[in-house]
């Protein structure tokens, strides 16, 4: 069944795609490991840990664009709780970390620290085989699906769109926050998982342990934007930008928009987990502030600004609105919110289709003028 | 409370008259669920439904019944229900009582849009209603006869025979040059053209056609009417319409609703000739 | 006062009961003189049960700081000269090493309960009732002569019911049976927590044996009485949840009002609404400050000043959103959330540039401090009724301009249909922008409004938004009685959902009741239904 798509999926993307991707894993798997790995810290070229860290952070950031773009762009569902989605796959992976502190951490309990703090004695059952790499994936994956899918049906069902559903995920974050805010709830509180010390029994800031999770972000990247490809040139791409356009119509040719929501929205929330599980490891730490509500709404401006309905407008707007954000909260932080704001506002005035519409815009205009000139030089002539 | 002009007509209790079912009565068949069930030559039974909006009454405990192949027009001043009745029998609205059936078994009042599209009831809006950001090839094979399951669609490709019964019908809706053109960037018409096409394409029992030809051209009309008028037979098709010469054109039994129910029935010359209609049309 | 060291002063008098009514011998003034506190304690109590002139001159000397010693000798000293307190007369020799005798918070209770036994027979009414109260908690045994006369002579029924406890709570430890059996039956009409305590102590065997009520008739009836109180306490907190229940859906309903307009002309959720809320609090917040600096004696009337300008202040920050942003994202509603998302960023970073990132404070004005004391402890706070209040105003406001002016009526249209209302004449472009700058401005009355309850800083508005838009979908999109009920609903649903699980979990409860709630009524509470609305 997969193969016949691999191949026609080979065929479909273009040349200048393949080009800029196999760039893209050149430069992610192969150049800047290499750089931070085999150049001694004074040389030019050498990428510190700090800058690696920054571009693991922000490829994890890019997964989630993309996810966010799969629902927004295509589906046409403004998700404003997506930061939820990623947190809870950080948190799931956040237990691994913590069990595997062991007994270094400053209690030197069994316990993870703040349970100690909270002078409780033993884990909570959803602690049950935290330890387990393998059930902390599995956890991973569940938690955010599972959460997705009822979420998604209840609300899909009732058929809640538009700035409803909107607003409601953006509630449905922000209570999840203020649970995570309690420390009954059994993750931390307010201070969240930290002090993380080992993946698989390696040292998590050691520069190889660094490297491969920067690698495994870029490969997951591009994963998701290969699977993003698929989705969106199937016929259930084109049901779903059907469902986007005109909702009735689709339900009156006899498709269910319920379960094609569904379906994406489930697993744009997966995406955005797993991305949530790499990222933790490589910041270092994981906090209910993750789930604000701005964190989430900040999502949909990157994807605003690369371009959605596009693929890889989304990690352009990433890594724009990051990069940008990295400036101005090290020069100037006081500006860091009005130039956020006016992104906001900017953005949806006068770039509604981003960055990548943007660039088509000015391309079929040069190239417009460029057959004018020609046009009138023959006319010249 | 429905006036009924032509006594040929069937009655309520029509369903179980063995002289709309020739041949069929007392013979015994096989029930298929989810398949449409049209023993009894009657394709679609409204019964007694009435829809009320804060207090008004859009449908009036309107009866109606539509026979398997019949070319059926149904007008109306506005504000009559015929909108709110197409709503009913698609699973838009649902009524506050009376019931729907297709066929002799299904009650699309118990069904969800989609179950209602897939059981073989195709909809066209008043106001053209096509997907404006695909191709109009792609709007085709969107709503082409096929297992329209998530799962399905993911893994979907078209055939040969798919592929040729897409250009049948961009041939017979006339769109052939437009295959590959986004929708949204066609004429008002050849929009009503398309959807019609996405209606046929869908290879429904029952056609429910709202206003078809609104915004088109007089030839464009008269090629819609032979258009309807040859479907007819193959499938059952519920026009309703404003445009007396189209309604004429397509020369099939005309129904007239007033005030949510049926005010008169029966071929357009007797309707037009009926002192009720006179009066409701012309001022009371 | 804990119970034990009543106990101890309940010990005391025992002892020296005959002293009552007697001038206050030496030993009472050299107790006052001790350096035992709970000798003192008893001393000073002692002497509220005495009506004579040199224990109300001792009196008064307490509480004008005034009273000091000089070894064994009392004299009342006010840095200058010194009076013998029992003579009266001056004390022509000031003594050397004259010590003040100082009360701590204790003391200063005993005091002030020895003080009110005096004003019990005031002429004044609110200071008799005062009194009464004040004795109610801290009357001991030996005031009970005092507390018999005054019930005898008192004719307000209030001041005699509240006297009638002080009395039953003292006469629940006589000796008599029936003395107990009739304190047990009339404190039933009380409703003090602390009534609840002493009547448990009583029934409690694993408590001393002097505190422990042994007569079973007694017991019976003080079981009762605990039943009534207990009930009667439940009553009011009940009333109370359900009012502080009203004045968050009052908040609430403040909040959702001028978003309910906004959306439901515009059919854009305006994510800056919460900073328009903090635009008004923070107009208020100037308003202040501008009748501290100029109008200093009519302080307390800057809130009523502040409702205009807020409203102002507001609605003018809500036209030019409308007018620079959302007038150009029509029929783009994803789009104008992100804009007007953006927008509260700036102005959010605007207020901690303009007013700097910290709260600023905003004091009540005196005639909204205070409150009105329902039963025991459950007090309705004056600044909560007043917001009550003010919503029901600005809500007769809203419905006035509603129903009763043609922009009401051009608004409604607009909402009801947008085309055709452009199609018979219907200024839409003017009456977004009015509306707009309407439903702007009822935020601002809203940020007023919680000025005067709830912290003020930048970042304020931001909670506020999701629960406003709450109050929205519940109510219906376009309908303000929807609001108006949606509003109280959720504010009483909150609050009593927040007395038996928590803020967070109510929080929650209620987000997930909502998501319930448009399963069953996608259009909320008060549709709008007919072909018109899911196009």
């Amino acid at each position: 069944m997969r193969t016949p798509f691999l191949v026609s999926l080979v065929g479909k993307l273009g040349p200048s795609a393949w080009l800029a991707l196999s760039g893209f894993m050149l430069l992610t798997l192969i150049l800047i490991p290499a750089s931070h790995l085999l150049l001694d810290d004074g040389h030019p070229l050498h990428i510190s840990s700090y800058a690696i860290t920054l571009m693991g952070k922000i490829l994890c950031y890019a997964i989630v664009a993309v996810a966010m773009d799969l629902i927004w762009g295509y589906a046409g569902i403004l998700s404003l709780g997506h930061g939820l989605f990623f947190a809870l796959g950080g948190y799931a992976f956040g237990m691994y970390l913590m069990r595997q502190i062991g007994r270094d951490g400053s209690y030197q309990s069994d316990l993870p620290d703040f349970m100690v703090f909270l002078d409780w004695k033993e884990m909570p059952w959803f602690w049950w085989n935290s330890d387990s790499f393998g059930w902390a994936m599995f956890l991973v994956i569940l938690v955010p699906g599972v959460l997705a899918w009822i979420f998604g049906y209840f609300a899909f069902r009732s058929r809640i769109k538009g700035v409803y559903f909107s607003i409601i995920t953006q509630a449905l974050t922000y209570a999840a926050m203020l649970l995570f805010f309690r420390n009954e709830t059994g993750f931390g509180g307010n201070n969240g998982f930290t002090d993380f010390k080992r993946i698989l029994g390696y040292d998590i800031t050691s520069p190889g342990m660094r490297t491969i999770l920067f690698c495994l972000s870029a490969l997951l990247l591009v994963k998701v934007l290969l699977l993003s490809y698929v989705l969106v040139k199937s016929k259930f791409g084109r049901v779903l930008t059907a469902i986007r356009d005109a909702e009735s119509r689709v339900m009156f040719i006899g498709y269910q928009p319920l379960h094609y929501k569904l379906f994406i929205w489930t697993l744009s929330a997966i995406i955005c987990a797993l991305a949530g599980a790499l990222y933790v490891p490589q910041v270092g730490i994981i906090n209910p502030s993750e789930m604000s509500p701005a964190n989430s709404i900040e999502i949909a401006i990157w994807v605003a600004v690369g371009g959605r309905g596009t693929l890889i407008g989304p990690v352009i707007g990433t890594f724009i609105v990051n990069l940008a954000k990295s400036f101005f909260t090290v020069s100037f932080p006081e500006y860091w919110l009005f130039f956020l704001g006016f992104i906001f506002i900017g953005v949806t005035l006068f770039l509604p289709d981003g960055v990548v519409g943007l660039f088509r815009k000015l391309r079929s205009r040069f190239k417009k003028s460029a057959t004018d000139v020609s046009v009138s030089h023959k006319e010249a002539a | 409370m429905s006036y009924v002009l032509d006594s040929n007509q069937p009655k309520p209790d029509g369903l179980n008259n063995p002289e709309n079912a020739p041949g069929e009565a007392g013979t015994s068949h096989i029930l298929v669920p989810g398949e449409v069930d049209l023993t009894h030559n009657v394709i679609l039974y409204l019964d007694d439904i009435t829809v009320s909006f804060d207090g008004f009454r859009a449908i009036n405990k309107l009866n109606l019944a539509i026979d398997v192949g019949e070319l059926r027009c149904i007008i109306g001043p506005n504000g009559a229900g015929k909108t709110t009745m197409m709503d009913v029998i698609t699973g838009k609205t649902r009524p506050d009582s009376g019931r729907a059936f297709f066929g002799q078994t299904l009650d699309l009042t118990r069904m969800s849009e989609p179950e209602i599209a897939h059981a073989g009831i195709g909809r066209k809006f008043q106001k053209p209603t096509i997907f404006e950001h695909h191709t109009v090839f792609e709007n085709l094979e969107l709503a082409m006869k096929a297992d329209k399951r998530v799962w399905r669609s993911l893994f979907a490709a078209l055939d040969d025979s798919q592929r040729d019964r897409i250009s049948e019908t961009l041939k017979l809706i006339r769109l052939t040059a437009h295959a590959d053109h986004q929708a949204g960037l066609l004429s008002h018409g050849q929009k009503q053209w398309l959807e019609i096409g996405m209606l046929l394409i869908q290879e429904p029992r029952l056609l429910l056609l709202d206003e078809p030809v609104a915004g088109m051209t007089d030839d464009e009309t008269e090629r819609t009417a032979e258009l309807f008028v040859s479907l007819a037979g193959k499938h059952s098709l519920v026009v309703v319409e404003h445009d007396m010469a189209f309604v004429e054109a397509l020369g099939g039994k005309v129904t007239v609703l007033h005030e949510g129910s049926v005010l008169a029935e029966g071929d357009l010359a007797t309707v037009q000739n009926d002192q009720r209609v006179i009066e409701v049309y012309l001022g009371r | 006062m804990s119970r034990i060291q009543r106990w101890i002063v309940f010990c005391l008098f025992v002892l020296g009961s005959n002293t009552v009514f007697a001038a206050p011998d030496s030993a009472l003034l050299k107790q006052l003189a001790s350096d035992d506190f709970d000798v003192r304690l008893a001393a000073i109590t002692q002497l509220g049960s005495q009506e004579d002139p040199i224990a109300k001159r001792i009196i008064e000397a307490l509480d004008q700081d005034t009273l000091a010693k000089s070894g064994d000798q009392l004299l009342i000293y006010d840095g200058e000269k010194a009076v013998d307190p029992v003579s009266g007369g001056n004390i022509a020799v000031i003594p050397a090493n004259i010590e003040n005798i100082s009360l701590n918070n204790q003391l200063r209770q005993a005091l002030d309960t020895a003080k009110a036994s005096a004003k019990l027979f005031s002429t004044d009414r609110s200071t008799r009732f005062a009194a009464a109260n004040q004795m109610r908690e801290n009357a001991v045994e030996s005031m009970l002569p005092i507390l018999d006369k005054a019930l005898a002579t008192e004719t307000d029924a209030d001041i005699k019911q509240i006297i009638g406890l002080a009395s039953a709570r003292i006469r629940l430890t006589s000796t008599d049976p029936k003395q107990r059996l009739a304190a047990a039956k009339k404190l039933a009409e009380s409703s003090d927590a602390n009534v609840i305590a002493l009547l448990q102590s009583r029934l409690d065997a694993n408590t001393d044996s002097t505190a422990t009520e042994s007569d079973n008739e007694v017991r019976g009836e003080i079981a009762l009485s605990l039943q009534s109180i207990k009930k009667r306490i439940k009553f009011a907190e009940s009333v109370g949840t359900v009012f502080t229940g009203l004045s968050l859906g009052s908040i609430l309903i403040l909040a959702a009002l001028g978003l309910a307009i906004t959306y439901g002309v515009m059919g854009v959720i305006n994510m800056a609404h919460g900073e328009l809320l903090m635009v008004g609090a923070y107009a208020t917040y100037v308003v202040q400050g501008v009748f501290r600096q100029h109008l200093p004696n009519f302080i307390d009337w800057y809130v009523i000043a502040a409702i205009p300008v807020a409203f102002f202040a507001a609605a003018m920050v809500g036209i030019l959103i409308e007018r620079t942003v959302i007038r150009h994202l029509y029929g783009r509603p994803l789009e104008s959330l992100l804009a007007t998302w953006g927008l509260s960023l700036v102005l959010i970073q605007a207020a901690r540039v303009i007013f700097g990132p910290q709260n600023v404070e905003l004091a009540n004005p005196n005639w909204m401090s205070g409150g009105i004391t329902l039963v025991g402890d459950v007090v309705l706070p004056w600044n909560r009724i007043v917001i009550v209040a003010f919503a029901a105003f600005v809500l007769v406001l809203i419905w006035l301009m509603m129903s009763r002016t043609r922009l009401g009526l051009f608004v409604r249209a607009v909402t009801q249909n947008r085309t055709m209302a452009g199609c018979v004449g219907v200024p839409t472009g003017r009456i977004d922008t009015l509306a707009f700058a309407i439903g702007s401005g009822v935020a601002g009355l809203g940020g007023c409004a919680l000025s005067q309850i709830a912290n003020v800083g930048p970042a304020m508005g931001q909670g506020y938004i999701v629960d406003a838009f709450m109050v929205v979908v519940v109510g219906g999109v376009g309908q303000l009685a929807g609001a108006v009920w949606a509003g109280m609903g959720l504010g009483l649903l909150t609050k009593f959902l927040e007395g038996w699980t928590g803020a967070v979990i109510a929080k929650i409860a209620v987000l997930i009741f909502i998501i319930l709630f448009i399963q069953k009524r996608p259009q909320g509470l008060f549709a709008l239904k007919g072909r018109f609305v899911d196009s």
